[in-house]
């Protein structure tokens, strides 16, 4: 059933160039059925009509499925719930009269755009260096000539389902985007399509991550914890084992 | 206008094959001479740039995400149809083709649903040599389900994620065109126009959503692929960022717009619950396989349902529809949830939903087969609603999903203004009047893959094309356009936020032009909607600055557009006087209460051109012939 509780909302303020701060708003009448991301509607509603910028936060889908929310609540990634974005958390998992602290996802990778928005286009430019099968269109032989175990158009299913939302990173303490890199080189290292450019991927796309100033990883495995498609470590380990064999030689 | 289809000359199954072949061709070392400007990075968006790219295009592909990886197409659940045949149950090209016409009853191109027929099985095994993790049988062979509309199961699917995958796919070949040159990629940029010269669309003007710059794209042909409008409705199953700017903004420069008032409802959705509501889900289909559909008898029934007895429930689908029963398409399961609602019989905190019961199936299947069959989805239901749909029924109520509407375009998909082409969503081309589950996707696809680049070259290679740079005075007049009106819309400092006009407008729409439509709410919508736009351009507060990022007032330029694309909607359906797909003129309906089409009226696309804002937009017809399916009554009793 749903009621009302209050809120008091410590928010990360930041605009272009500027450093940021934290500002303290009330978030009231909060029907407990709303999801966090409606909850700062009506909060910037509020604002709006008293001639305050609203908090700017991106949202897409509101589904959980285009991984463009994402702010740390209370220092955890898309708040503290299991396998949850943002935009899927709902308000009943909150207390009347607590108190929560918003900030933008904190990497070195990642800057503060405005407010919690961040930038994640490191993210993309991982995968353009090779995060895909070069097939051009038009090329392709009949479907059913490869068949492919279902179990491993399972495993690789389980790891395509990484959203580029970026909790990995923002959660780990050495802002290493080594979970998200490893679900692609994982899907394609787990289906014949992905073998003919496996050595080269691996190699391209660890080595911009370096570059791209996304730290080591260290196995804390926070990002697994923060991962709101439960993309398994396993994945990780997967990576590793590809730049060993592949990433070395060739 | 002279509305001219270009359909090709010939039988059916050789239309585009022939038509591939009599198109001139760009010699390709001349090809990365031409600019191609891509707008939208969705499966038909991402899918066309990077195919122009492959074929050496000069391209420049803008979205107003982060990046091309977050379009509304990433939403897409159940999955997409090709003519396989995989499970030798009697699928070809011919039924996907006739099952399409067909479902979409009788409003869509013959010829161009035919080709996406043909396309279809070309964009699965493009999509499998991308690696995309689509569902397999135990033998490794692609696994296939059914979906709505059809008799056969010709579905393939990755999980409920197939949008994703299939994006994913696209926008991997977008990244490869990336690295290799042939695309450069402008995120976070919003188009706001398109600049005509001498009739031909030469380019663009962008803005740059982080700093609010404005700026200028020649090219030799500009594609868009900004996906649908059902925003307008306020509360639907899109993205929140999607929008009808684009579209509309060429529409205004003398691109018609095809049957606006084609708006597909889907039946299963999570119903609304509160004022604060920004957004409803969608609940697949699929569940109306084992849910059964009911509301009490009585009017004003509070009891909780399983306080509710057996003889005091009115399963209606199944009583009004024996045969097909809670199985009947998407427009008869969504009109009749809403009749027994307005009735005053609907269920829960706001009368607006009927109950979706899963317990005469767990009786008979246990629960074990229920929860394998749609375990995700209850557990997405029940993250939402707090409600265990285990124990006591889901609620659902229907939502606007998908617009057939769109820009007019030919069979080369190219609109009323040469050089500027509209794929996916944003074209009114393939679906009729109502979409079948799953072609959606298949029609991105066929588009971006398979069609522009064969339908292009012949553009580029036959017409003159002259030398013209961003200097050149239509450029310079769409900035200061564009620039104006986002100071005029800061400058306002009214009292209300954008999402307030945006709600009014929307529940004007869902009353008046919603799952029913009648003359009087018509012509009352079409009253009301130019005074709330006056009171939206007297009123509206948005706060911060034009060289900044500024969500609000991306919003508010988005919203001051469906404020004017509302009234051709409505105006469109208030002109056709007939009962089709989607749009239910409550004056054209037969005994028994369903929908009835007037052939001998309206068998054709209703395509507006635009006049000025003051002046009444004119209606052109295209005539729509049926050689090969015949037009038949749909019934479903
Ligand atoms: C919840 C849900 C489930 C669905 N499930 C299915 C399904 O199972 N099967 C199926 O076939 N269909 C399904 N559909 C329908 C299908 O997803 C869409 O119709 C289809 O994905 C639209 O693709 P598109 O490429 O045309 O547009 P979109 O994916 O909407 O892409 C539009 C692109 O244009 C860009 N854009 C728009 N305007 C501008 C602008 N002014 N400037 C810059 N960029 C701009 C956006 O950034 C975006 O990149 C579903 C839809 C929904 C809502
Ligand atoms: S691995 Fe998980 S946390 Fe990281 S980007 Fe993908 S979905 Fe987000
Ligand atoms: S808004 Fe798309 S994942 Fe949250």
């Amino acid at each position: 059933m749903s009621k009302q509780i209050n809120l008091t909302l410590k928010v990360w303020r930041q605009s272009k160039g500027e450093a940021g701060r934290f500002e303290t708003y009330e978030a009231k009448n909060i029907d407990t059925d709303a999801s966090f991301l409606e909850m700062l509607d009506v909060v910037n509603d509020e604002l709006t009509v008293k001639g305050v910028e609203p908090i700017a936060f991106e949202h897409d889908c509101r589904e959980g499925i285009c991984g463009c929310c994402g702010a740390l609540v209370n220092g955890k990634t898309h708040g503290s719930h299991d396998r949850t974005t943002l935009c899927q958390l709902h308000m009943r998992h909150f207390e009347d009269g607590q108190e929560l602290v918003l900030e933008p996802f904190r990497a070195d990778a990642f800057p503060v755009l405005k407010d919690l928005i961040v930038d994640r286009s490191g993210l993309d430019e991982i995968i353009t260096e090779g995060g895909y099968v070069a097939v051009k269109t038009g090329n392709a032989p009949e479907a059913s000539t490869t068949p492919i175990k279902k179990e491993f158009a399972e495993a690789a299913m389980d790891a395509a389902e990484c959203i580029g939302c970026g909790a990995c990173v923002a959660s780990c303490p050495n802002g290493s985007a080594m979970l998200f890199t490893s679900a692609k080189v994982s899907q394609y290292a787990l289906l014949p399509q992905g073998h003919p450019e496996r050595a080269k991927r691996v190699k391209a796309m660890v080595s911009k991550m370096d570059e791209l100033g996304f730290g080591n990883c260290s196995n804390e495995y926070e990002c697994a914890v923060a991962c709101p498609k439960g993309i398994d470590v396993k994945n990780i380990a997967r990576l590793n084992r590809e730049f060993i064999k592949h990433g070395f030689k060739s | 206008m002279k509305l001219d289809a270009k359909i090709p000359e010939g039988p059916m199954a050789e239309k585009w094959k022939n038509h591939k072949f009599n198109a001139k061709l760009v010699n390709p070392s001349n090809r990365r001479k031409y600019n191609v400007i891509v707008v939208g990075t969705g499966l038909a968006g991402a899918s066309a740039a990077a195919t122009l790219a492959e074929q050496g295009y000069n391209v420049d592909c803008f979205t107003y995400s982060d990046s091309p990886r977050r379009a509304h197409s990433i939403a897409a659940q159940g999955g997409i149809n090709a003519a396989k045949n995989y499970p030798n149950d009697g699928d070809s090209v011919h039924r996907l083709f006739y099952d399409t016409v067909k479902g979409g009853d009788f409003r869509s191109r013959e010829a161009n649903v035919h080709r996406l027929a043909e396309c279809s099985n070309l964009i699965i095994d493009h999509c499998v040599a991308q690696g995309i993790p689509f569902a397999r049988e135990y033998g490794g062979y692609l696994a296939n389900r059914s979906f709505g509309g059809a008799q056969v199961s010709r579905t393939f699917y990755a999980r409920g994620q197939t949008g994703q995958q299939l994006l994913i796919g696209a926008y991997g070949a977008l990244c490869k065109e990336i690295k290799s040159g042939g695309v450069k990629m402008h995120t976070r940029c919003e188009v706001i126009d398109v600049v005509v010269i001498d009739g031909q669309a030469r380019g663009i003007i962008s803005r740059n959503l982080v700093t609010g710059e404005l700026t200028r794209h020649v090219a030799d042909a500009v594609v868009l692929a900004t996906g649908g409008y059902g925003n307008v409705f306020f509360l639907s199953t899109n993205a929140m960022n999607c929008n009808a700017s684009a579209a509309w903004r060429v529409y205004k420069k003398g691109a018609a717009f095809a049957n606006p008032c084609f708006t597909q409802i889907h039946p299963t959705c999570i119903p609304v619950h509160g004022e604060y509501q920004s957004k409803l889900t969608l609940m697949s289909e699929s569940l109306r396989n084992d849910g059964r559909i009911w509301v009490p008898k009585k009017k004003g029934d509070t009891r909780p349902p399983a306080q509710i007895p057996e003889d005091e429930r009115d399963y209606y689908l199944e009583r009004k529809y024996p045969s097909f029963g809670n199985l009947v398409p998407r427009d008869l399961a969504s009109r009749n949830a809403k009749v027994v609602c307005d009735e005053g019989r609907g269920v829960g905190p706001t009368g607006q939903a009927v109950y979706l019961d899963f317990a005469d199936a767990i009786n008979r299947l246990g629960k074990e087969v229920i929860e394998a069959r749609y375990g995700n989805l209850f557990e997405m239901y029940n993250r939402i609603t707090d409600d265990d749909p285990y124990e006591t029924p889901m609620m659902i109520y229907p939502a606007v999903h998908y617009t057939m509407g769109g820009l007019w375009v030919d069979y080369n998909l190219m609109t009323t203004i040469p050089g500027l082409y509209a794929l996916g969503e944003c074209n009114f081309s393939d679906h009729g009047a109502n979409r079948l589950g799953a072609s959606a996707l298949m029609q991105g696809l066929a588009d971006g893959y398979f069609v522009i680049p064969n339908t292009i070259n012949d553009y580029l290679a036959s017409t003159k094309i002259e030398k013209a740079t961003t200097d050149h005075e239509e450029f310079v007049k769409a900035e200061t356009v564009a620039k104006e009106k986002l100071d005029k819309l800061l400058s306002i400092n009214g009292k209300r936020t954008v999402d307030d006009f945006h709600k009014e407008l929307g529940h004007l729409l869902w009353n008046n032009c919603g799952m029913a439509r009648n003359e009087k709410g018509l012509k009352e919508a079409l009253e009301k909607i130019p005074k709330i736009r006056e009171e939206f351009w007297k009123d509206l507060n948005v706060p911060g600055s034009a060289d900044d990022l500024n969500q609000a007032l991306e919003k508010a330029n988005r919203v001051a557009d469906f404020m004017e694309f509302a009234e051709l909607m409505v105006k469109d359906a208030l002109e056709r006087k007939e009962s089709c797909g989607g749009h239910f003129r409550e004056e054209s309906q037969t005994e028994e209460g369903e929908a009835k089409r007037d052939d001998e009226n309206f068998c054709y696309v209703a395509a507006w051109e635009f006049q000025g804002l003051d002046k009444e937009p004119v209606l052109h017809k295209e005539p729509l012939e049926f050689e090969e399916v015949k037009l038949t009554q749909r019934s479903y009793k």
